[in-house]
């Protein structure tokens, strides 16, 4: 039982971090569907380093997710020419083409998957990365960065008039929105032990812009949730078997039908940190 | 054997094409995209399967039949995943759809199994030699249907009022609605055609590859992303063509390439196709959605 806690609990800390990741470039205005591209980029990478390199895990990881930050900087500049839906379409094609490129490349095992990776990641050090990501979060949103991504967000001609630089903010919310899903890979990859190109096409990457647009897209808080509640919420359906995933669908129909902003938006967030700050202050 | 090639392309990539059309106009009309197209592109496949071998339907008669049930699939994905969700929010039928994706699937696995089937044996199958090129009759079928279909939607948008109304909300829908256009109906309309589309090109493709499974529609939903952004987003004389395109850059690269790299050279023309030029090679303009 605790085996079973701990390993639901080891998923929904990396599906969080994959749905920050997802977050960070949208709070820019970029919607993407590579994350999960760039997942597998990290958690090749750090495997690799680990089972072949012999590092050990905490700078493969950390070498993962520079790596994927890289390739989003690459992906970023033709990214910056455009936007909306032909940005969603050119992330999935770049997603879909790292998933085939890691089909064919015999060195990570091609279509045999790459096995033997010691079983690194755990709760303590998932969680604290996810703390200190929380942290980053709740610095930005109220810093300079964090107003320059929402006003890019909001409009983006009107923003570059306010003298903001396009080019810079957008390749750094996109960079780092790939890193930190390359390290949400690193952490899978030394979770699950064996990975294939088949854990990182386009169902996880449409998985993850799910949990980021059910949970509420308005703030980072509903990406924190909508992971967490939609890893549990197949376990939850356990009971009804095989129609299991027929009601996963129409919850999300369901949801996005009464609260189509997701499930917590800015308005909820603030309302809750009124009453937090009301219920303190009748304590003092 | 290229001439060959060619021709099954063409073929096959008719059946693209009108797969894609109605994906891309329910794109022009809403500016949305409606995942579950391929849901309704699969269900139609089974329907041609059903109507055949147990209704005992000649192969039109399916298509037909397959056309009417989608249509009033089309009907309920739009009132369920597009209707109770208000304009401003452009992310939410996304999701939506894919959940009603997700449903249809499930329900196909339920009644259909999970398992690959054949397309009944209902076309006698006879080869005709055109110089060097060969060309049975099951493809003659499926080219002739998709023109038929294609040529008929052409122009009743381009002659017909209806027509008109529904490039105009294309167009512009906050302008075409102070004209007079019923914007909600003219949105259930695109629906119903889209699906009815997607209906016969399911049974076409689904006898043109000869099997039948509940994830084809994943497979498709993707093929049409890579048609419409070839085309164009919104331009359905672009997705008729690039449908053909595509059918023949998949048979080709079959044939001269590493199989195993087929995929990623769909995608690696659509990503260069976005860099270079982001409006599709028949786009004209860009939309800001």
């Amino acid at each position: 039982m605790i085996l079973y806690i701990q390993s639901i609990l080891t998923l929904i800390g990396i599906n969080i971090l994959l749905a920050l990741s997802f977050y960070l470039p949208f709070s820019a205005g970029m919607l993407s569907l590579a994350q999960a591209g760039f997942m597998g980029i990290g958690a090749y990478t750090s495997s690799v380093l680990t089972t072949k390199v012999g590092l050990p895990f905490l700078p493969a990881l950390i070498a993962g997710g520079i790596t994927s930050g890289i390739m989003g900087i690459i992906v970023g500049f033709p990214a910056l020419r455009i936007k909306g839906i032909y940005l969603l379409l050119m992330t999935l094609g770049f997603g879909e083409t790292v998933r085939i490129f890691f089909l064919n490349f015999e060195y990570t095992g091609g279509a045999y998957g790459l096995g033997g990776i010691k079983q690194e990641t755990n709760i303590c050090n998932l969680y604290i990365f996810i703390f200190l990501l929380v942290i980053f979060f709740l610095k930005i949103t109220r810093s300079q960065i964090g107003r320059t991504f929402e006003a890019i967000r909001e409009d983006e001609g009107a923003a570059e008039g306010m003298g903001i630089n396009l080019t810079r903010n957008k390749i750094f919310a996109f960079a780092m929105g790939a890193s930190i899903a390359g390290i949400g890979g690193g952490f899978y990859a030394h979770y699950a032990q064996f990975i294939d190109s088949g854990s990182f096409g386009i169902p996880q990457a449409l998985e993850i812009m799910i949990f980021s647009i059910f949970g509420g897209i308005e703030t980072f808080w509903g990406s924190i949730f909508g992971a967490s509640i939609l890893t549990i919420l197949p376990e939850w359906l356990r009971p009804l078997k095989e129609w299991r995933l027929f009601f996963y669908g129409f919850i999300l129909l369901l949801m996005m039908i009464l609260r189509p902003r997701g499930i917590i938006d800015k308005h909820l967030v603030g309302s809750l940190a009124y009453k937090w700050k009301s219920n303190k202050q009748v304590r003092n | 054997m290229l001439l060959q090639q060619l021709t099954n392309g063409l073929m096959l990539g008719s059946g693209y094409s009108l797969v894609a059309i109605g994906f891309n106009l329910v794109f022009g009309v809403l500016g949305l995209l409606n995942f579950a197209h391929g849901g309704v592109f699969m269900i139609g496949a089974y329907v041609g399967v059903v109507l055949i071998v147990i209704f005992k339907f000649n192969i039109y008669l399916a298509i037909l039949g397959s056309m009417v049930v989608c249509s009033v699939l089309g009907l309920v994905v739009e009132l369920l995943a597009f209707r109770p969700i208000k304009k401003e929010h452009h992310l939410a039928p996304l999701i939506a759809t894919i959940g009603l994706t997700i449903i249809i699937q499930e329900a196909a696995i339920k009644v259909f199994g999970p398992e690959t089937i054949g397309f009944p044996k209902t076309v006698e199958i006879q080869n005709f030699n055109l110089g060097p090129v060969r060309i049975s009759s099951v493809q003659i079928l499926i080219f002739s249907t998709s023109i038929l279909l294609m040529m008929g939607l052409h122009f009743f948008i381009k002659l017909t009022k209806v027509g008109k109304a529904i490039r105009a909300t294309a167009e512009d829908s906050q302008t075409a609605s102070l004209l007079g256009v019923s914007i909600n109906q003219i949105t259930v309309l695109t629906f119903i055609i889209s699906s009815a589309l997607a209906g016969a090109g399911g049974v076409l493709i689904g006898l043109n590859y000869n099997s039948v499974h509940p994830f084809i529609g994943m497979n498709m939903v993707l093929k049409g992303f890579v048609i419409i952004l070839l085309g164009g987003l919104g331009n359905v004389t672009g997705a008729m063509f690039c449908g053909l395109i595509l059918g023949m850059i998949e048979v080709l690269s079959v044939a001269y390439l590493s199989s195993s790299y087929r995929d990623a050279f769909a995608f690696l023309t659509m990503l260069l196709i976005l860099v270079i030029r982001p409006s599709g090679l028949f786009g004209l303009r860009i939309h800001e959605r």
